[in-house]
């Protein structure tokens, strides 16, 4: 099998299942839809691996077009794929996780009538974003980035017939068109100065763009890559819900869970760190967007971290508990340490989409109640989903040797070895980043599997562990949290697994590090020298003390600390501002534009004016039609006489 | 002059194989309808079928990479050829396919419809294949005649028998102003054969005026067989009247002998005095775009609105033709083809839609066909918004790819009229869609149609839609056989 051949099948198999599940619904009926959308997904995955497996094995990386969409003024716009380490590894994750989701999926959507529909757009997401992995340019970059967006969009609104629903995809949608507006007028940047689309072609000339500047206000230049890199990463974070873009991602989890875990945490979310490690390239050269990068994912990774602290919903903690996990990431990147970044985005996923799932889990034994105040208790109810739920929380936090241990340490160390700008304030709020993830992962376990049970008699008699369907991609999901760390650390991260992949400055923190790692097991040993294991400690003892020894005192500390409280319980008034300042600004401003400008200029002049008369015109015109004969012929008769009186004339 | 010996070789006759076997098939499917009488109707629409695929494989088969020239220079085989002739056996079989129950229906389904086809595809092939004026009049001659008759062919429909003496007597004064250009081109250069009338104008031999006299002619004769405004009076009347399963076979196969006429002649013949015919075709392309989509606007017959946005879209194929260089053609080319495959589909779905005592032409019979039978109506959408030129459907490509030819010669104003003209074009074809996806349902109707043709029309639709996501292979296409 050649390589193209396999990676076409990888990416349309989900899309003919989508099209089949979606289109086809009412005739193949929901298990047609489950089984077809099953098969598409695990033909993904079986090819993804198979293509993993080679990359391990050494193949050589696979670059090539496979289709002209078309060429405009030289610049070629093909569908090709790149297939490296780094592409092959996400390949995995996502068909990965996609599968695991999908047949979860079939549990928990069980009674829903849109359960076909479901299918569909889950399918068509891992469609987009396989493509958005493995396109080998900047186009195809952009339509997989766009197809998240939309099943994302599509997917928070599946219960179109809430209220909230619909407020939510909106805000998700409209926000993240912020950032996919400075995304494409990166690339549009990108295509002027580069000439080309393609990856390797525009890495190769980068030095074009070096020593050139912009001037985006009068009388200040920038330098052109700074501009890419900046526009390109507050694309990146829409996606992947940076500060100050990050408002959508909470409210996303109106949409169903198996969403949440898919979308919300696993894949699409890390669309934008993905981009960012594989352009890499080009982000080495600009020190200021580096800058830029590490300053913003450091707060969001301590600032969204806090927020998880107030929150009841469980799903809810848990969503800002991957907004912070997400800044991390960012900070890794921003640190110049991208194969880190890499490697918590692949723990993350694994461990995020469990605890996910798990919460999902909860959610249908407690028929849909997600407020962690009328818990409790339920380890004995759901003992697979306790204690998969509590693996999950172990790698969340980095308990020594589960997979989110060795990629949340790198991080911190490479922030501490970093010479980018800023690094200093960022290692500082990861490492108090660790307590806060500690304390609020355990405030969840706590209120939810321990303590008194706060449930109605109603509840309480018909809570029962969930399917198997459900249950199954739980374990699938433990086993890499504990593990995969452990296994892959070495070679991903310190080895010689993304050389070429992924940029890697001589001096960077990674290669610092590297120089100093002998194992995973020294690894633990040297971590045990330094803060991040004893704040993980620190959190959960403290989450013990306050949600199970004293459960009164939570609120005695919000009551103390009122104007703190309320500061985190309204998110750092980042909605309040939106919708009050900007929205209404907005609302204005285009209230204004259309009553002006719109109804009087355009639409009574221009829109209706023209159609008026071209009507006049139309009507006018129809009559030279009389049916005549004669008449006919004699307007062929005087055409002919008008072009030969105008050829006489000319000659 | 010397008397040539009139000996022939199988090798002399093989590039025009394709030809013979129409014609003989032709005859053959004559014989067997006057000996089969009615019984042999569904035996003779089968053959008739069966010839269109035979031809198309000879056509295949025989076609070369190269340019040979046969019958003492009369008759010549090339890849552009071959492509068009191929195009034109599919439109009549797509033709034949969906006017099969119609037909049936009102018992029109006689020998002499699949007959005076068939020589109408002989005409069409003529023409793509004319190497000479002489060639190219006779197979002008060849279709006209069978389009004359089957138009009239309801014989008891007085209105199609009165569209179809406008369209014989208009063509007959088309016809004269064609051959007398042709006669002042031979006073001109001593020559019939488009090379010889090629090589002389590329000598300067001839002589200015008689040169510009004659290629008035020319220009009119070709307009007319494009329906370019002022000689497209014929066309809405004749599209009207006609019996719709005509319609469609009048709108379709000799859409591409039109331009098969204007490449022979203007391109290949004439492209050294490309200064003489450029502006009249600019004149007349204007208008077309003009007149057609503005009289589209009023009208309330979807097959005479159809009619009058094919006199548009015939101002947009000229827009290719007279940048007067090998992309421009290569633009009119793909144009020419992807207008014949959507206005193929929109009389296939007015077809599919008709019943008996029920013709499905007003434009109020489409409300709320989204309603009844939403997948055609999603068909008709595709149409609207391809003929609309609305991406990602094949018709923004088409449009593009003229209106880029046209920048390239520098006729920036000529674009932005095309531009503008599309827009205001854009008007009458959504509305199309918004009766069929917006209004209430008026009209009730049963699909009542065979699987096959049901099938063959989702086809055609979603040809619009993936030649316009994947237009890669067609252009190439157009630029292997016009280089």
């Amino acid at each position: 099998m050649d390589f193209a051949a396999v990676c076409l099948m990888i990416v349309l198999a989900p899309l003919a299942a989508a099209l089949v599940a979606g289109l086809g619904g009412r005739y193949v009926g929901r298990a047609g839809a489950h089984t077809v959308c099953i098969a598409g997904v695990a033909i993904s995955f079986a090819g993804s691996a198979w293509i993993l497996a080679r990359m391990l094995g050494g193949a050589a990386v696979f670059n090539e077009n496979v289709y002209t969409w078309g060429v405009s003024d030289g610049l070629a716009m093909n569908i090709g794929f790149l297939v490296d380490r780094l592409s092959a590894l996400m390949m995995t994750v996502v068909s990965f996780v996609s599968l695991a989701v999908h047949v979860y999926t079939i549990g928990y959507m069980r009674d829903d009538p849109g359960y076909a529909r479901f299918f569909a757009y889950i399918s068509l997401f891992t469609f987009a974003m396989l493509m958005l992995v493995m396109s080998n340019n900047f186009l195809q970059l952009f339509f997989g980035w766009e197809g998240v967006g939309l099943v994302s969009y599509l997917l928070i609104g599946f219960w179109y017939k809430r209220p909230t629903a619909i407020f939510a995809n909106y805000k998700a949608f409209i926000v993240n068109r912020i950032g996919d507006f400075a995304f494409i007028v990166a690339i549009a940047i990108i295509a002027a100065y580069m000439s080309s689309l393609d990856y390797t072609e525009v890495f190769q000339r980068i030095p074009r763009a070096i020593g050139h500047d912009l001037f985006l206000t009068p009388g200040e230049p920038s330098k052109v890559i700074t501009v890419i890199c900046v526009g390109l990463f507050i694309g990146a974070m829409g996606k992947s819900a940076q500060v100050p873009l990050h408002v959508w991602l909470p409210d996303s989890m109106e949409g169903p869970t198996p969403i949440s875990a898919l979308i919300h945490a696993a894949t699409m979310v890390t669309a934008g760190i993905f981009m960012v490690a594989r352009l890499s390239p080009l982000f080495e050269m600009s020190p200021d967007a580096l800058h830029f990068i590490v300053v913003i994912g450091a707060t969001t990774a301590l600032f969204m971290g806090l927020l998880g602290l107030v929150n009841n919903d469980i799903k809810r903690v848990v969503a800002y508990s991957t907004l912070s996990q997400l800044g991390y990431m960012t900070a890794a990147l921003g640190a110049g340490a991208y194969g880190a970044g890499i490697f918590h985005l692949m723990t993350h996923a694994f461990f995020k989409a469990l605890l996910f799932l798990a919460a999902g889990s909860v959610i249908i034994a407690m028929h849909h109640e997600q407020d962690m105040r009328r818990m409790g208790g339920l380890r004995k109810y759901l003992p697979v989903t306790y204690w998969t739920c509590l693996v999950g929380a172990l790698a969340l936090i980095g308990f020594p040797g589960l997979s989110g241990f060795f990629s949340k340490d790198i991080i911190i160390e490479a922030l501490h070895h970093s010479r980018t700008e800023g690094a200093g304030y960022a290692y500082w709020c990861a490492l108090i980043g660790v307590f806060v993830t500690a304390l609020y992962s355990f405030r969840l376990v706590f209120m939810t599997f321990h303590g008194r049970e706060r449930m109605d008699e109603h509840t309480r008699e018909h809570l029962h562990e969930s399917p198997w369907v459900v249950t199954a991609p739980l374990i699938a999901l433990a086993i890499p949290s504990i593990a995969i760390g452990w296994l892959t650390v070495g070679p991903v991260v310190f080895g010689d697994f993304f050389a070429g992949a992924l940029a890697q400055a001589p001096d960077g923190p990674i290669v610092v590090l590297g120089e100093e790692f002998h194992g995973p097991a020294a690894f633990m040993l040297h971590a045990f020298g330094s803060p991040a294991v004893y704040l993980a400690l620190a959190g959960v003892v403290a989450a013990w003390y306050l949600y199970l020894k004293r459960p009164e005192l939570p609120d005695r500390i919000a009551a103390r600390f009122s104007r703190t409280y309320r500061l985190l319980v309204n998110k750092y008034y980042f909605d309040w501002f939106n919708e009050n300042v900007v929205a209404a600004g907005v609302r204005n401003f285009g209230t204004s534009l259309w009553k002006r400008g719109d109804e009087t200029v355009i639409d009574g002049w221009l829109v209706n004016g023209s159609a008026r008369a071209v009507a006049a015109l139309s009507a006018a015109v129809r009559h030279v039609q009389s049916g005549y004969l004669y008449h006919y012929a004699f307007a062929m008769i005087i055409g002919l006489s008008l072009l030969l009186g105008w050829l006489l004339l000319r000659s | 002059m010397d008397v040539m010996p009139m000996i022939l070789t199988m090798a002399d006759v093989m590039p025009a194989a394709a030809e013979i076997f129409v014609a003989a098939a032709a005859c053959v499917l004559l014989l067997v309808d006057a000996l089969g009488g009615g019984r042999a109707r569904g035996l003779a629409f089968v053959l008739a079928i069966a010839a269109l695929a035979g031809a198309a494989w000879v056509s295949s088969t025989v076609g070369t990479d190269g340019r040979t020239v046969i019958l003492w220079g009369h008759f010549v085989a090339d890849p552009m050829g071959t492509v068009l002739k191929l195009f034109s056996y599919g439109a009549a079989a797509l033709t034949l396919l969906y006017s099969r129950e119609y037909l049936e229906r009102r018992d029109l389904l006689k020998g002499e419809y699949l007959v005076l086809a068939l020589c109408a595809v002989l005409g069409i092939q003529v023409i793509v294949s004319a190497g000479s004026f002489l060639s190219l009049y006779l197979g002008i001659e060849i279709m006209s005649l069978s389009l004359y008759a089957m138009v009239a062919f309801d014989r008891d429909d007085g209105v199609a028998a009165e569209s179809a003496m406008k369209y014989f007597v208009l063509g007959a004064i088309a016809s004269g102003a064609l051959l007398y250009g042709i006669s002042i081109l031979y006073g001109v250069t001593g020559t019939f054969l488009i090379d010889g009338v090629a090589f002389a104008v590329a000598q300067g031999r001839a002589p200015d005026i008689g040169l510009l006299l004659g290629i008035a002619f020319i220009v009119v004769g070709v307009a007319f067989k494009f329906g370019a405004v002022p000689f497209h009076m014929w066309l809405p009347d004749v599209y009207h009247g006609a019996p719709t399963p005509v319609t469609l076979f009048v709108g379709s196969a000799p859409k591409i002998a039109s331009f098969a006429l204007a490449m022979r002649v203007l391109a290949e013949g004439l492209g050294g005095a490309l200064d003489a015919w450029q502006d009249m075709l600019v004149v007349l392309a204007a208008l077309s775009m003009a007149v057609g989509n503005l009289v589209a606007i009023a009208q309330t017959n979807i097959k005479r609105m159809l009619a009058y946005s094919t006199i548009s879209h015939v101002g947009f194929i000229l827009l290719g033709i007279l940048a007067g260089n090998a992309a421009g053609y290569r633009a009119a080319l793909f144009y020419t083809l992807t207008y014949v495959i959507m206005t193929t589909a929109a009389f296939g779905v007015v077809l599919w839609y008709s019943r008996k005592g029920f013709e499905a032409d007003a434009l109020d019979d489409y409300k709320g066909l989204n309603r009844r039978h939403p997948w055609f109506a999603f068909v008709m959408l595709l149409v609207m918004f391809g003929l609309a030129g609305v991406p990602p459907t094949v018709g923004f490509w088409a449009k593009l790819q003229v209106i880029a030819a046209v920048l390239d010669v520098r006729l920036t104003w000529l674009a932005a009229f095309a531009v503008l003209m599309s827009v205001i074009g854009a008007y009458y074809y959504l509305r199309v869609v918004k009766l069929m996806y917006f209004d209430e349902p008026v009209t009730a109707g049963q699909d009542e149609s065979r699987f096959a043709v049901r099938l063959v029309l989702s086809l055609n639709g979603l040809a619009i839609l993936a030649l316009g996501l994947f237009p890669g292979y067609l252009l190439r296409l157009c630029e292997q056989v016009l280089r």
